[in-house]
């Protein structure tokens, strides 16, 4: 569901401008919203703003976050959780430790898995829509590539930390690292080398979710007038020139729309991490974090304190889908 | 999608590399899963002495606990996962010879052990089949007044939705949590269907509203001169129209509920243990090794391949119908 959201924009959107066609009691409409308008208000609405106050007080929620403070240490009085949240993982002893440390602080890897899983999936997936259409197989190869999706993120998890398997004895069981040692390299710790074992799991990422961008970029390819892709071709333009010159910029909106839907996904990203590293070796992400506050420190505070960091991230893209939503029922 | 048009009909023939190109792509994507398929096959001495690629080549050296050779292929990784037999022998051996591990009868009953996974399948679809019917049915009720009925604060409601459908599902969880303790839901199955259901609801709602407005007026306009009030004209008219939006909402909800793991987490724990649950807690456990990993993980994995195979159309459809006017 998570990145669902955006599948059917779009397309149909045409519900009359007056919505009445037939007559309906003052109460009617009421009947059929108002299950629904409770159910999401005690579980999203309420949840949410409670949260945000939770974030104000300590670890079970007995105190204001202020009391938390220790003498002769920094202190944001309130605002403490959200210092230790933002501050905690940074050593700021000098300009260059506090660099270092940021990029392997839960915000810095999620940053890495932005980049680099939404740069990933939508490249291979737009890549592969156009290829794919170039040969009869199509349907069956990408249904190969889809199939991911269908996996949960843990059993993703166990099949590539068996790819990933770094045995310390002279046979290697995991293909990557087997590969390795046949060429003559030395075994690689994949998931224990911080920095690489980031890497390592955004492509357990990209492997899932590649479909989900294909799949959708391969029908806005698809929409592409013909006249427009022929006209190009007779004007001389080589395949290369009409999927940069042409089928790019015409598809650009669907690009954008993929991409925000990515970033959220990555943004809230949690088993994949949870699974194969449990957060350890410098792997954390926001989410991991705040679950690790929540359930394993039993720190209240902090734990929504990072949940509260993590809405104030995706706000921008809630705005986002509304002002589109917006735009689209104008246009009507 | 089989007659999906080419864009690239009329183009320059498709030259050897983009095949090639295609296919390394292509077993890429395939060759982890095939790793784990035929791994979960393979007996646990075999697993750890050579990679599963030389399963058609096995050495005939590898022998079982007993001294006997070791077959190249074995169901006994299944049959010990579901039972969550976690010893160094097989749950088969064990029974055979009469010492069956703690908690294990050698009866079917083990099929219901805490540890297998024969239980988290149960519990598993227990909690994905309400899951999917509940959100799906209050949706439709919304979505139907939010495409023909005129209510005040139609719009901005609708509006509110689609905000709230990218909230992260994090950001809720300590206060119902808080909740469910004092309503005792901590560790049911209530507890993970009501959440499920608010968590779905929004896009949900979303996409049957889409398809709904989008049925012709005059449908609705004749239904009305027949006599139908809302209540008729929802039932036997809108409905059964819908039902291609439903079933691949279905198929969202349904692969979004079984294969996810903070929600089992949280709300249900130990206490009822869903597949995803007991396989992450074999992988950190460390209690498990390759041979109860991955046959654990391919019966996870089992029923929503066959749904997204069988029903991949409507999945695909689904995706399709809104994005192409992207």
């Amino acid at each position: 569901m998570a990145a669902s959201f955006l599948i059917f924009k779009g397309g149909k959107m045409a519900s009359p401008r007056v919505a009445t066609v037939m007559k309906q009691g003052k109460w009617t409409p009421w009947f059929y919203v108002l299950p629904a308008l409770i159910i999401m208000t005690v579980f999203i609405v309420y949840p949410m703003i409670n949260t945000v106050g939770l974030s104000f007080l300590n670890k079970d929620s007995s105190a204001s976050a202020a009391t938390t403070c220790v003498e002769g240490e920094a202190c944001w009085g309130a605002l403490e959780n959200y210092r230790y949240a933002l501050t905690n993982e940074i050593n700021t002893s000098t300009p260059l430790t506090a660099w270092n440390t940021f990029w392997t602080s839960s915000y810095g890897n999620t940053i890495k898995w932005m980049v680099f899983m939404v740069a990933g999936t939508v490249i291979i997936g737009l890549v592969f829509a156009v290829l794919a259409d170039k040969v009869k197989y199509e349907p069956l190869a990408k249904s190969i590539i889809f199939m991911p999706m269908a996996i949960s993120f843990v059993g993703a998890g166990v099949i590539w930390k068996f790819m990933y398997n770094y045995g310390t004895s002279q046979v290697q069981i995991g293909v990557i690292n087997a590969v390795i040692t046949a060429l003559g390299g030395k075994a690689i710790p994949f998931l224990s080398q911080p920095i690489l074992n980031t890497f390592m799991l955004i492509i357990v990422g990209v492997w899932m979710w590649t479909g989900f961008c294909m799949t959708i970029l391969s029908s806005a390819i698809k929409s592409i007038p013909e006249e427009v892709i022929e006209a190009s071709r007779i004007d001389g333009a080589t395949e290369w020139q009409v999927f940069m010159q042409i089928m790019v910029p015409i598809i650009a909106p669907t690009i954008v729309v993929v991409i925000t839907t990515m970033v959220i996904n990555t943004l809230k990203l949690f088993d994949i991490v949870y699974v194969m590293t449990g957060g350890n070796f410098g792997t954390d992400v926001i989410a991991t974090r705040m679950y690790r506050e929540m359930y394993s420190s039993y720190n209240t505070g902090r734990g929504t304190a990072i949940a509260v960091i993590l809405i104030i991230l995706i706000i921008p893209f809630i705005y986002m889908n509304i002002k589109r939503f917006i735009q689209q029922e104008a246009i009507r | 999608m089989k007659k999906a048009r080419k864009i690239t009909d009329g183009g320059p023939r498709t030259p050897l590399r983009t095949h090639i190109l295609i296919i390394i792509i292509l077993v890429i994507w395939l060759l982890p899963t095939i790793g784990l398929f035929v791994t979960s096959f393979r007996p646990i001495q075999r697993i750890n002495t050579s990679g599963w690629w030389t399963v058609f080549s096995p050495d005939p050296e590898v022998k079982q606990a007993d001294g006997s050779p070791a077959a190249t292929l074995t169901l006994d990784n299944y049959i010990d996962s579901l039972m969550g037999y976690r010893g160094t022998k097989t749950y088969r051996a064990e029974c055979a010879s009469g010492s069956p591990g703690i908690g294990l009868t050698c009866t079917a009953r083990d099929l219901l052990n805490p540890r297998g996974m024969g239980i988290a399948f149960v519990n598993t679809l227990l909690v994905t089949i309400p899951a999917v019917i509940l959100p799906i049915l209050i949706a439709a009720f919304a979505a139907y007044a939010f495409s023909w009925l005129d209510f005040k604060g139609r719009y901005f409601l609708f509006a509110l939705l689609v905000g709230l459908q990218v909230v992260p599902l994090q950001m809720t969880l300590v206060p119902i949590l808080k909740i469910y303790a004092q309503l005792g839901l901590a560790g049911t199955f209530w507890g993970v269907w009501l959440f499920h259901t608010g968590f779905g609801l929004p896009y949900a709602i979303y996409l049957l509203r889409n398809f709904m407005g989008g049925l012709p007026r005059d449908l609705f306009e004749s239904a009305y001169l027949d006599g139908a009030d809302h209540w008729t004209a929802f039932r036997r008219l809108v409905l059964p129209l819908t039902m291609p939006a439903i079933a691949s909402l279905a198929i969202f909800q349904f692969l979004w509920v079984w294969n996810d793991l903070l929600v089992a987490l949280v709300f249900l724990g130990g206490a009822k243990p869903v597949l995803t649950y007991q396989i992450s807690n074999m992988v950190t456990s460390m209690g498990a090794g390759w041979h109860l990993l991955t046959a654990a993980a391919f019966i996870s994995m089992l029923l929503p391949m066959i749904v997204f195979f069988a029903l991949q159309r409507y999945f695909v459809r689904g995706m399709m119908a809104g994005a192409v006017k992207g």
